[in-house]
């Protein structure tokens, strides 16, 4: 368990350096949804599963969710059916990919 | 409207007056605040010129970092100033973690008779087998008041910063997505008729457990709004209206939010003394058991539900 443990506690080093590094604002939300995985089951692990499930619901569900959606308001994740029904328009080669 | 009056001299009351601005129906500025309809930005090209001149000259002399000595040496000293700056509290903060007790030592301050209160006598004076439910919704009953209304009031800030007016919708429809939603998406569709039920059911088990098994009313809440959010993906918001609408989600609130109030403030109208509520607090264990939180889990349930739901419709569309 101990071993476990510290696993998942690099991951949720590497998760946490990785969202702010990363250059592509879907990636660093996508990141940042399994760093609160990991955090949940930490909190598990923690003898703590109040917080557990508030974590999965919350930081892994509706947060990322509202962040996608943000996204799309501003633009930053074009869909990829979008951009064939309007052929011809200056977002053709580029595909949910976020700047 | 009392029928003593005529309806000249009814105008003239105040009762008239504050029902008037009640309703809305007269705008106290129109006709005594002159109103002038705000010019579009004009230049003339003598100003204009002047503005290209002056911001050329300021961009010479000030902002030319290569050949203004004070200003790159500031920008030196700044930087150097930062580095040191943050080393410095990073050493403070440091040296102060090193005067903090062990962790897990027993002769830690945190360590007192409060912990051990709540330990030992939770169960018997709140009922609730869920420690942490019992400490949250009875103990420290008025600490979740005042989340539920932080909820409420953040929903009231997006409303306001992100809500779309009806009479301006037919301009952006063009532009906005969610116009050719639902896209009826087979998968998605299929998904969320089976995993929608059973996402709403486990968060009202966690609500309803939650002074007998980890979780309570927040946490249920969350469930349940994200089941929602889910279900208006798949279907699309023609489809939640028949049975979610602003209507819903004002009253929900509303109902909760006062019910707890009235719940949880009655030692303050009763001078502060802390009278019992009457209510027995069953066996632990049973369902019907340590007397208001169930009912009090139900409402924060209620209001996190609705709150998660209208975060996401107000990101989406601007409204319910």
């Amino acid at each position: 368990m101990k071993v476990f443990q510290v696993v998942l506690f690099i991951f949720l080093i590497v998760c946490a350096i990785s969202v702010s590094f990363s250059k592509n604002l879907l990636n660093s939300i996508i990141i940042f949804m399994s760093y609160s995985l990991i955090m949940s089951i930490i909190w598990i692990l923690l003898e703590s599963p109040d917080l557990a499930i508030t974590e999965a619901a919350v930081g892994a569900g509706i947060t990322s969710i509202l962040f996608f959606v943000t996204l799309k308001k501003i633009h930053a994740i074009v869909a990829v059916e979008h951009d064939e029904e309007k052929a011809g328009h200056h977002r053709h080669d580029r595909k949910g990919g976020a700047k | 409207m009392s029928r003593l009056l005529s309806e000249q001299e009814y105008r003239k009351t105040k009762a008239f007056k504050v029902k008037r601005w009640y309703r809305g129906d007269k705008d106290p500025y129109i006709g005594r605040v002159e109103l002038r309809p705000q010019k579009p930005f004009e230049e003339d090209v003598n100003t204009q010129k002047k503005r290209i001149h002056d911001e050329a000259i300021l961009q010479r002399n000030i902002y030319d970092i290569e050949h203004n000595r004070k200003l790159m040496m500031f920008s030196k000293f700044y930087k150097v100033i930062s580095v040191l700056f943050v080393f410095t509290l990073i050493g403070i903060l440091l040296y102060m973690v090193s005067y903090l007790p062990p962790v897990g030592n027993a002769a830690n301050p945190d360590n007192n008779e409060v912990a051990t209160k709540y330990i030992e006598d939770a169960m018997k004076d709140t009922g609730a087998v869920n420690i942490v439910t019992g400490m949250i919704l009875d103990y420290r009953a008025f600490d979740t008041l005042g989340e539920s209304n932080v909820l409420f009031i953040a929903t009231c800030t997006v409303l306001i910063l992100l809500r779309v007016d009806s009479r301006s919708k037919k301009k952006e429809e063009e532009e906005n997505d969610r116009l050719y939603e639902p896209k009826n998406d087979i998968i998605l569709q299929k998904v969320a008729f089976f995993l929608v039920p059973m996402i709403i059911i486990f968060g009202i088990y966690v609500i309803l457990n939650g002074h007998l098994s980890p979780g309570g009313g927040f946490s249920g809440g969350a469930i349940i709004g994200s089941g929602l959010i889910l279900y208006v993906n798949a279907f699309g918001f023609k489809k939640i209206e028949r049975f979610f609408t602003q209507k819903t989600y004002k009253w929900i609130c509303f109902v909760a939010l006062l019910f707890y109030c009235l719940a949880k403030t009655y030692s303050f109208y009763c001078g502060a003394h802390h009278l019992e509520t009457g209510i027995p607090l069953g066996t632990p264990g049973d369902i019907l058991s340590s007397g208001l939180i169930l009912p009090l889990n139900i409402c924060v349930g209620m209001v996190v539900a609705c709150t998660m739901y209208a975060f996401y419709a107000m990101f989406r569309k601007g409204g319910f």
